[in-house]
Order: C-alpha cells, then sequence, then structure tokens
C-alpha cells in the first residue's frame, strides 16, 4: 500500500517536473535567442507587458487586445522603434480572474517589463492596478471601464471609456435625437461592466426625460435564452431597447426577439462592438442597430484606414477580432510610444523610475488614433475622448 | 517504511501522530525555504504571488477532504462556503477599515467572523444532508453552492450616518449624501485592505492541519469514519449519524470561509463568478482532493500545492498551456487508479519485497 | 397570452434540457459515472455541424448525421482511452478524468476555432407558427426540438426496455459481475452506452444552437450542468425522468425569469430541486434504493 502510493506520487511528480521544465528551457530558449538578437542591433529592448483573457469564456476579449497590440508593436519596431530602442511585447493569459492576473503580472515582472497595457477586464483589473500601484509600475488599461480601475493610485490610465461616461453618452444621444420615448433595458446583473452602465444610464435617463419602462437581467449562467425577459418588454411595448452587453448575447437578445415579432430600435454600449464581426452573422437581422463606440471600421479619417488596412493584411483570417478592443489596445501601445519618447525612456531603466517619467508624460501628450482623434489624458487617468454612435446599415457600419 | 514505523512506535510516538508530524514538518520547511527566498529577494515574482493563492487552495483541499475522504459524501459545493467567508470578511474588514485601526485586530476579527458565517451556511446545507445520500447529495450541494453564488450578485449593502442599508439595487438603498455602497451586487465589493500574507496563509494551514489531523485522530473521527464504512453499523453500535455529520459540514464550511478571508484579502476586487466562487472551483478544490487521496491530508496538502502551480508553471507554452494541464490531468488519473497501472505497482512491490527478503534469487524472476 | 408565451418558451428551452440530460442519463444508468465532459461532447457536435453547413456548405441534415458520426465515434474514443483503464477504479475518480476530459474538449476546440463567437445557422428549415393575431408565436425550432425529444425518448425506452442489447445495458446496469457471468460483453455494453450517449449529445448541440445561435468553446459547459440538474431532478438513470426533468426545470427557469426575478432565476431553480429532492431524495421518477444490511 506505501508503496504504491509513494511510486503514484513520485510518477506523477516526474512528469510533472520534466513538463514544467520543458516549459521552462522553451522559455529560456525564446529569452537567450531574444536577447541575443538584441544585442546585435541594440543595447535593448523597452518591454511592455500585456495582461488579459486568452482561454476561458471571455478569451475573444483579450485575443482582440493581443491582436490589436501586437500590430502597433510590429508597425512601431518596423519605423524604428521608441526613441531607436525596438519593444519587446508579452501577453500573459489571466483566464479573466483576479487572482490569475496577479500571478501574470507578477511573471510579467520577472521577464522584466517595464509598463503594463492591462488588463482587458475590469475585476483583474482593478486588483492588478492596486499591484501596479504600489510598484509604481505604469498601467494603461485598453478596456478596463470601471471606475474602480484607476482608484488605487496616479500610475493608473485609462484608454476606453468609463462604465458612467458611456451610461451618460448613450442617455444623452437617446434624447438629443429623439430616438425614443420609451425605453426598456436588457443587463447582464452578473458582469461589473454591464450593471455599471445601466446604473448611470437610467440615472441620466430621468434627468433627460426618458421614461423607462422595464429593467430586465440576466446572469452569465443563463444567457442562452432570454425569451421571458423579452416577453415581459414586449408587453410594455417600449420603442427603444438598451442593451449595455456584449455582442453575443446581444446577438441573441437580437434574433429571439425578431423571432417573437417585437422589433424596437436597439442601442448598445461599446460591448456590442463585434456584432458585425461575427462569423456567419444575418445583416438584415442586425440592421438599424445603433451602439456607443470608439472605433467605427467604416471611417474615412487616415488612421482608422490605415487600421482596417494593417489589421486585414497582417491577420486576414482573423477579422472578425477587428473591433473596439483591438483598436483601443492598438491605440494605447501608440499612446504608450507617445509618452515613452516625450520623456525619453531607455531600456536600462526600472519600473519604477519609467513610472514617475510616465506619468507625467501621459497627461502631457495628445494622440491622434483610431478610437478618436485629440485623445489628452486627465491626472486622473481618464481619456478625453467623445464617444461616438454607430449604426449598422446594410451590412455597414456607419457614424450615426 | 515500515522499519521506521516500528521503531518510531517501540520509543513510543503513535504512528498516526508521527504521520502527521511529517506532514507538518513538511509544510514548515516549504515556509522556511520560500519565506527566506522571498524575504531576500531571491524568489522570483510569478512564485511570490503564487504563496498566498496555495495556501488558499491547501486549505480548501484540507477542508473538502474532511467531508468528501473522511465522511464519505461527495460535496460539489465546497466554493458557496468560500464564498460566504471572502464576502463576509471583506464586508467586516470595508466595515471596520475606520473604527478598528490595527490590522492584526481586525484581520483576525474579519477570520472569526467569516468562518461564524460559513458555519452558519453549513449547518443550512447540512440539513438537508441528514436525508440524502450519494449523487443526489453532490447534486444539492452544488445548488447550495449556486444559490450563494446568485444571492451574493443581488444584495447591495450601504453605509451611512444612520446605519446600514440592504437592498436589492443600488437606487433602493436610499442612501444619505454621506452614504457609501460596501457591497454594489455584481461589481461586489471593492477596496478590500490587502491583508493576507505568505505568514498569515502558512499559519492557516497550519491551524487547518492541525484541526483536521486531531478530529481524524480522534474518538470522534473514529465514529466519523465508521459511518462512511458502514452508515447502518455505525448507527446500530450507537453512534449519532445526524450530529457527527452536522459537525463535518460546518467544520469544513468553517476552514473554507476561512480560505475565503485569505483569498478576498489578496485581491483587490472581489466578485462571485463561476470561476471562483461557482461549481467549477469547487469542482478544482475536488480534483485536488481526488489526486491526493480520499481521507489521507497530507495527499491533499501536495496535490492543491502542485495543481494550483502547473498551469503557471506552464506559461511557457502560452496557447498550449491548458491542453497540455488537462492531459496531465487524465493521465494522472490513470496512473494512480487504472487498473493497468494499480496492477503494475503490485507486481513492483512484491518483487521489491522479494528482493529485500533474499537478494540472490531475484535475477531470476521473470515479470 | 403572455402566460401561454412564457410556458411554451419554457418548454422549448426545458426539452433542449431533456435531449441533454437524456445523454448524462444514459451513461449514469448503465457505466454508474457522470459524465462532467457530456456538455462538451455537445459544443463539439455543434462545432462539426457549423463546419458542414457554414464552412462546407452541406445540407443541414447530412451536416447533423456527420456530426452524430462523429460524436459517436468521439465518445467511444473518450471512452476507451479516459474511462475504460478506470473501469475497477471508485466512481471519484471517473467523475475527475471526465472534468480533465471537458477541460481537453474545449482547450482543443479554442485552439482549432478560435474564441470568438459563431453565429450558428439553424438547421432547422419549418417556419414559425403564429397564433392568436400574432400574440403567440411559436418558432420551428420549438417544435422540431419538442418532437425530435419525444421521438429520441420514446425510442431509447423501447431500445432498452425491449431489444436485446437494451436488455443486457439493463443488466449490466444492476450488477456488472453478475450481467459478465451471464455471457454480456461488459465493455460493449458501456461502449454501446457511450456511443448513444454522444450521439445524442450531438443531435443536442444543432438544436441548441439552432435555438439560441451563438456558438464558441465554451458553449456546452452551462447546458451541460443545467442538464445534469434536469437529469437528477427527475432521477438519475431514469429515462422518462430526465424528460420530465428537463422540461419542469426549462419551464421553472422561464417563469420565474418572467415573473419573479430575472436575476434570481437560478437560484429560484436550484431551490425547487433542492425541495424536490427533500421530498421525494432519488428524485421524481427514481427508484427507491432499498439498503442491504
Amino acid at each position: 500500500m506505501k508503496i504504491k502510493k509513494i511510486l503514484a506520487v513520485v510518477l506523477s511528480l516526474c512528469m510533472i517536473f520534466a513538463l514544467a521544465a520543458c516549459s521552462s528551457s522553451i522559455e529560456d530558449e525564446e529569452a537567450s535567442t531574444e536577447e541575443a538578437g538584441a544585442s546585435t542591433s541594440s543595447e535593448g529592448t523597452i518591454k511592455i507587458g500585456g495582461i488579459g483573457p486568452l482561454t476561458g469564456d471571455v478569451a475573444q476579449y483579450g485575443v482582440a487586445v493581443k491582436l490589436g497590440a501586437e500590430l502597433a508593436v510590429a508597425e512601431i519596431n518596423a519605423a524604428g522603434g521608441i526613441n531607436g530602442y525596438q519593444i519587446e511585447f508579452k501577453m500573459e493569459d489571466d483566464v479573466g480572474d483576479a487572482e490569475k492576473a496577479v500571478t501574470a503580472y507578477g511573471s510579467l515582472k520577472d521577464w522584466g517589463m517595464q509598463m503594463v497595457m492591462g488588463t482587458v477586464t475590469s475585476t483583474p483589473c482593478i486588483s492588478v492596478a492596486s499591484e501596479a500601484a504600489a510598484d509604481n509600475m505604469l498601467l494603461l488599461t485598453p478596456s478596463g471601464s470601471a471606475v474602480e480601475c484607476l482608484e488605487a493610485g496616479d500610475t493608473l490610465f485609462r484608454m476606453c471609456f468609463s462604465d458612467p461616461n458611456q451610461g451618460i453618452g448613450a442617455a444623452d444621444f437617446i434624447a438629443d435625437n429623439d430616438l425614443a420615448t420609451t425605453v426598456a433595458i436588457i443587463y447582464n446583473s452578473s458582469d461589473t461592466y454591464s450593471t455599471g452602465i445601466m446604473e448611470k444610464f437610467t440615472e441620466e435617463a430621468a434627468e433627460v426625460g426618458l421614461e423607462i419602462v422595464a429593467t430586465e437581467a440576466f446572469t452569465n449562467d443563463s444567457a442562452t435564452d432570454f425569451s421571458a425577459q423579452l416577453t415581459n418588454i414586449k408587453e410594455t411595448g417600449a420603442d427603444l431597447l438598451f442593451l449595455p452587453i456584449y455582442y453575443t448575447p446581444a446577438s441573441l437578445i437580437i434574433s429571439q426577439a425578431t423571432a417573437m415579432g417585437y422589433e424596437p430600435t436597439y442601442f448598445g454600449s461599446d460591448g456590442m462592438d463585434g456584432i458585425l464581426g461575427m462569423e456567419n452573422i444575418d445583416v438584415d437581422l442586425i440592421d438599424g442597430v445603433m451602439y456607443l463606440t470608439p472605433f467605427i471600421e467604416s471611417s474615412t479619417d487616415d488612421a482608422t484606414v490605415n487600421f482596417v488596412e494593417s489589421f486585414t493584411a497582417a491577420y486576414p483570417d482573423q477579422t472578425a477580432y477587428m473591433n473596439q478592443f483591438a483598436a483601443d489596445a492598438y491605440d494605447a501601445i501608440y499612446a504608450l510610444k507617445a509618452a515613452a519618447e516625450s520623456c525619453s525612456i531607455t531600456p536600462d531603466m526600472d519600473a519604477s523610475t519609467v513610472g514617475d517619467l510616465m506619468k507625467v508624460a501621459m497627461t502631457e501628450i495628445t494622440i491622434d488614433g483610431v478610437t478618436g482623434t485629440g485623445i489628452t489624458w486627465g491626472e486622473d487617468g481618464e481619456p478625453n475622448k467623445t464617444p461616438r454612435v454607430a449604426k449598422i446599415e446594410n451590412g455597414e457600419i456607419v457614424a450615426a | 517504511m515500515k522499519k521506521n514505523t516500528l521503531t518510531s512506535s517501540q520509543k513510543g510516538l503513535r504512528p498516526a501522530t508521527k504521520k502527521n508530524f511529517v506532514t507538518y514538518a513538511m509544510v514548515i520547511a516549504f515556509f522556511v525555504i520560500f519565506q527566506t527566498l522571498s524575504s531576500t529577494g531571491n524568489l522570483k515574482n510569478t512564485y511570490r504571488s503564487l504563496l498566498v493563492p496555495i495556501c488558499t487552495s491547501v486549505i480548501m483541499a484540507v477542508s473538502l477532504n474532511l467531508v468528501v475522504g473522511v465522511l464519505g459524501e461527495l460535496s460539489l459545493g465546497h466554493a458557496g462556503f468560500m464564498c460566504v467567508g471572502a464576502y463576509a470578511g471583506s464586508f467586516f474588514s470595508v466595515l471596520m477599515q475606520d473604527v478598528i485601526t490595527v490590522t492584526w485586530i481586525r484581520f483576525t476579527l474579519s477570520f472569526v467572523v467569516a468562518a461564524i458565517a460559513a458555519a452558519i451556511a453549513g449547518i443550512l446545507i447540512g440539513i438537508p444532508v441528514l436525508r440524502l445520500k450519494g449523487d443526489y447529495l453532490a447534486i444539492v450541494t452544488l445548488a447550495f453552492g449556486e444559490i450563494i453564488k446568485s444571492v451574493v450578485n443581488v444584495i447591495y449593502i450601504g453605509k451611512d450616518s444612520s446605519g446600514l442599508h440592504i437592498a436589492m439595487s443600488s437606487t433602493g438603498l436610499n442612501l444619505d449624501s454621506d452614504g457609501v455602497i460596501i457591497l454594489k451586487g455584481p461589481q461586489g465589493i471593492t477596496g478590500t485592505p490587502k491583508n493576507s500574507t505568505f505568514v498569515i496563509g502558512f499559519i492557516l494551514v497550519m491551524i487547518t492541519l492541525i484541526i483536521a489531523n486531531n478530529l481524524i485522530d480522534s474518538r470522534t473521527g473514529r465514529a466519523i469514519m465508521s459511518i462512511r464504512d458502514n452508515r447502518i453499523a455505525a448507527e446500530s453500535i450507537g453512534i449519532n449519524v445526524t450530529r457527527y455529520k452536522l459537525m463535518v459540514f460546518t467544520i469544513a464550511a468553517a476552514l473554507a470561509g476561512c480560505a475565503g478571508v485569505l483569498y478576498s484579502h489578496n485581491i483587490a476586487a472581489l466578485t462571485a463568478n463561476t470561476n471562483n466562487f461557482g461549481y467549477n472551483m469547487s469542482i478544482l478544490v475536488l480534483v485536488y482532493v481526488v489526486l491526493g487521496g480520499l481521507g489521507n491530508i497530507r495527499g491533499s496538502v501536495i496535490a492543491a500545492a502542485i495543481l494550483y502551480s502547473l498551469p503557471e508553471l506552464l506559461r511557457g507554452l502560452s496557447d498550449y498551456r491548458m491542453l497540455i494541464y488537462s492531459i496531465i490531468l487524465i493521465i494522472m488519473m490513470i496512473v494512480n487508479n487504472g487498473t493497468f497501472f494499480v496492477q503494475l505497482r503490485e507486481k513492483l512491490s512484491f518483487k521489491l519485497k522479494n528482493k529485500s527478503k533474499s537478494s540472490s534469487d531475484t535475477g531470476k524472476e521473470g515479470v | 397570452m403572455k402566460f401561454l408565451s412564457q410556458l411554451i418558451s419554457g418548454i422549448s428551452l426545458g426539452s433542449i434540457y431533456s435531449l441533454i440530460a437524456l445523454g448524462y442519463t444514459m451513461v449514469y444508468g448503465i457505466a454508474k459515472m457522470l459524465n462532467f465532459a457530456h456538455g462538451d461532447v455537445i459544443m463539439v457536435g455543434a462545432f462539426v455541424v457549423y463546419t458542414m453547413c457554414v464552412t462546407l456548405n452541406l445540407s443541414p441534415i447530412l451536416g447533423v448525421l456527420i456530426a452524430i458520426a462523429f460524436c459517436t465515434v468521439l465518445g467511444m474514443v473518450i471512452e476507451r482511452l479516459a474511462y475504460k483503464p478506470l473501469r475497477q477504479a471508485t466512481s471519484l475518480a471517473v467523475l475527475i478524468t471526465a472534468i480533465g476530459v471537458s477541460y481537453f474538449l474545449q482547450n482543443t476546440a479554442l485552439l482549432i476555432f478560435g474564441s470568438d463567437t459563431k453565429k450558428f445557422t439553424s438547421v432547422v428549415s419549418i417556419s414559425s407558427v403564429s397564433l392568436a393575431d400574432g400574440q403567440l408565436i411559436i418558432s420551428g425550432e420549438t417544435i422540431v426540438t419538442i418532437i425530435v425529444s419525444v421521438v429520441i425518448m420514446v425510442a431509447l425506452s423501447l431500445f432498452v426496455n425491449k431489444s436485446k442489447p437494451g436488455k443486457a445495458m439493463r443488466a449490466v446496469s444492476e450488477d456488472k459481475g453478475a450481467a459478465q457471468l451471464m455471457g454480456i460483453n461488459v465493455n460493449a455494453m458501456i461502449a454501446l452506452t457511450f456511443a448513444i450517449g454522444s450521439g445524442l449529445a450531438a443531435i443536442a448541440g444543432a438544436l441548441l444552437c439552432s435555438a439560441y445561435p451563438a456558438l464558441s468553446p465554451y458553449t456546452g459547459a452551462m447546458p451541460g450542468i443545467k442538464a445534469f440538474v434536469a437529469a437528477v431532478f427527475g432521477g438519475i438513470g431514469s429515462i422518462p425522468g430526465a424528460m420530465i426533468g428537463g422540461i419542469l426545470l426549462g419551464v421553472i427557469e422561464n417563469l420565474s425569469k418572467g415573473y419573479i426575478s430575472s436575476q434570481l432565476s437560478d437560484a429560484i431553480v436550484f431551490a425547487v430541486l433542492i425541495i424536490v429532492l427533500l421530498v421525494r431524495p432519488t428524485g421524481i421518477l427514481g427508484k427507491k434504493i432499498n439498503e442491504k444490511v
């Protein structure tokens, strides 16, 4: 009995260590080749870490951020890098979990990260932000929209709109353009992002004279069947259905509403961006859907045209990921570049020194990016950019 | 191995006591090594950030082992108790942040609060346990875990000059202008002080181990195991099945509640979702317990520590990380429990025994 | 009218749970194991249909048939590689292995298909029925799902109770050792069970994604766990029980969403489950197990 158990433990241990050793040797090899390559070209590289979900049920957002950021890094490196130094970008997986995100952050620190672009989702972002603030590490989150993400310190910045910002923006837009008088809401009550927008929207709607006739919720565990909520809303006959949620449940809501003969105007938050990119989506179904977004694919400004072109060229099979997450990440890398150039960051600086310089530089730069022009940051880390409203018309996204 | 046990029992130390001391020594050695490395700055950040979560998983695994391994009832809702503890502990810490300014007193009290809250939940869940068996019991514990998770996601608690307000939406709280919302439904609790350290985690692991080992080796423990092995026989010799079952559930829940406090005071944002407090987490803890061996406390400690760190150690494999993890899991289960490997091990141990008996004959023996 | 339409959508959701629960219950009844990977076989089935119908443009019927064949083989392969070596081990060991298989299927799908959600094209071509001046609309998917689940339930019951392999399966379920002594090939029967269960999973996957057309590597996980609840609800191991459990679960879920609280609907479903189990500890149609001393 004893021997059996000992053998079992020994066998399992052997296997684990063999694999762990295997994986770390891959890492070492990578590191050594990178070092070799870097030392021939220049004295070093500027290391930017990224954190986001690459596996797990919110992986689609993390993957989009990874692709967007890597695209920007490749472009910057091809154009000569930051202050003549190449950028090295490494994205670690956090599975959308607060605890795992902190480990991912630790692993990036071991790698020698000088600043962090992440995390992608709000809850992990709040916990990484408190670590980053303690380390005086510069953090720029591409899409962590909760207010609390930036509360822990002064080295924390955001690329996307904050949740309250979106709730207010959406209510104002609906009222200003007379889109509706009666509004119904379906939100994800198990999601920080969705609840945050819903609350501010409700407050602002009362201010601007919109009547909210129904507020229905769903949770991540029951995000497939919306017929119960839709039946209730259909009864109230609301003109407009506000959906502060991501595009996957939104697409289900729209198709189920259409199936039951209810066709209101749909208005979404920036999480709706990507609905048209869904593989095999029925464009007639989502015709007329409007949403707040920082990124409109069909915009004709140079930044957007250039982004769309290079994204399509770089990832021809993955254009489904070309959405606001990728765009925010792309802009975030360019913002970091601009700030790093203005305060002359070099590869030999440690993260805390970089943080001290960058937190000042970030408030001084102005960025013309894919997600807006003339973007500036305040000392609180919030970006100053105006939300745009996109509308889907005949399978195209146009500015509304 | 057998020889050692014999000599030690001749010295007067009971085998069970000796076994427990090996476990304690192992945990202490682990703590001393990593604490030294960490305080001298020789430990990689990756590993340092793993230390507290490892303690959390070890406590979860050991406490679940009391239910699954020692009592013999399958529970799929253990993360629910952790959730109760995490929320109760965090809520207490945030609420009392200005009242009790001495960190260690506040933190100790939040463990007490969380343990009591989780124990109450354990008693509530323990009651239906008395009627159900096997997979039906498993599903009820799973259901309770999910209910706990859903409920904490709709509760809003705020504080203002007139006291605490509880509601199901932030507007329903009707707070005065000086009010702050502590628990914000799905947005959870933010701003929990980051008090969890490896030292505290280590102390908790030791307390958990001492409680678990002493329970198992006591008269009570033997009564509990007799229920596991044959409930009817146990009942017939006058063992109060109801009492002992409830007791195990309550103790395990209280310990899981403490693990929850450790968890929530290690991250700045506490929210409840399927992956941290839902059935996914409960199942993950069950994996630690089964791989470590049912009823084997030391096994749970080792399995929890290794399996928690495994995905992190596999980071170098990037995209293939979780795939490899799943394959390792399957292979480990088959190697540990598969018919073929069990027979192989029996043959090997038989051979080894023969070898020690007569070293001259071993060469001739075939497989 | 609102109540009726809530009820119908509940039945529609419930019949999908039933289909999945049938697979759970088959495997549990015969192999005595909780196959937590069942939900992920559903996801694989849906991805096969998606690849066949959307990427390769085959007809839906052909796509579903290919998916059934694929999943049947997949089920047998999983059984052979991951579960058969553990035949003598405790049921808990097999449960954990099933979880490993579940992770494996999810992550393989993630690597092959990516994490982005795909819009599934319905395999049902029947148009929806409109009653009472359009106040009550029943979608084609609902009709097909209900019919398919009832047909499968009846067919399965007949197969298990009347056919020779069905009887052999029941014998294995009663007592593996005795069945073997009677000349029944226990391993073959268990493999057959997995084949049937996984084939059903492919159908369930196609219908699930037709009714709720979003497909990602994690699509199967939640319906899988709900169907497990449904199977226990009805009395795990019982084929009509799985059907009743699934429908009840769907109806309760939908009515509590519609009339009580959409946030607490899961909590309500689980609370009802606990109450039912307290009254009938082996589920609605579960057999009472007599304890031997």
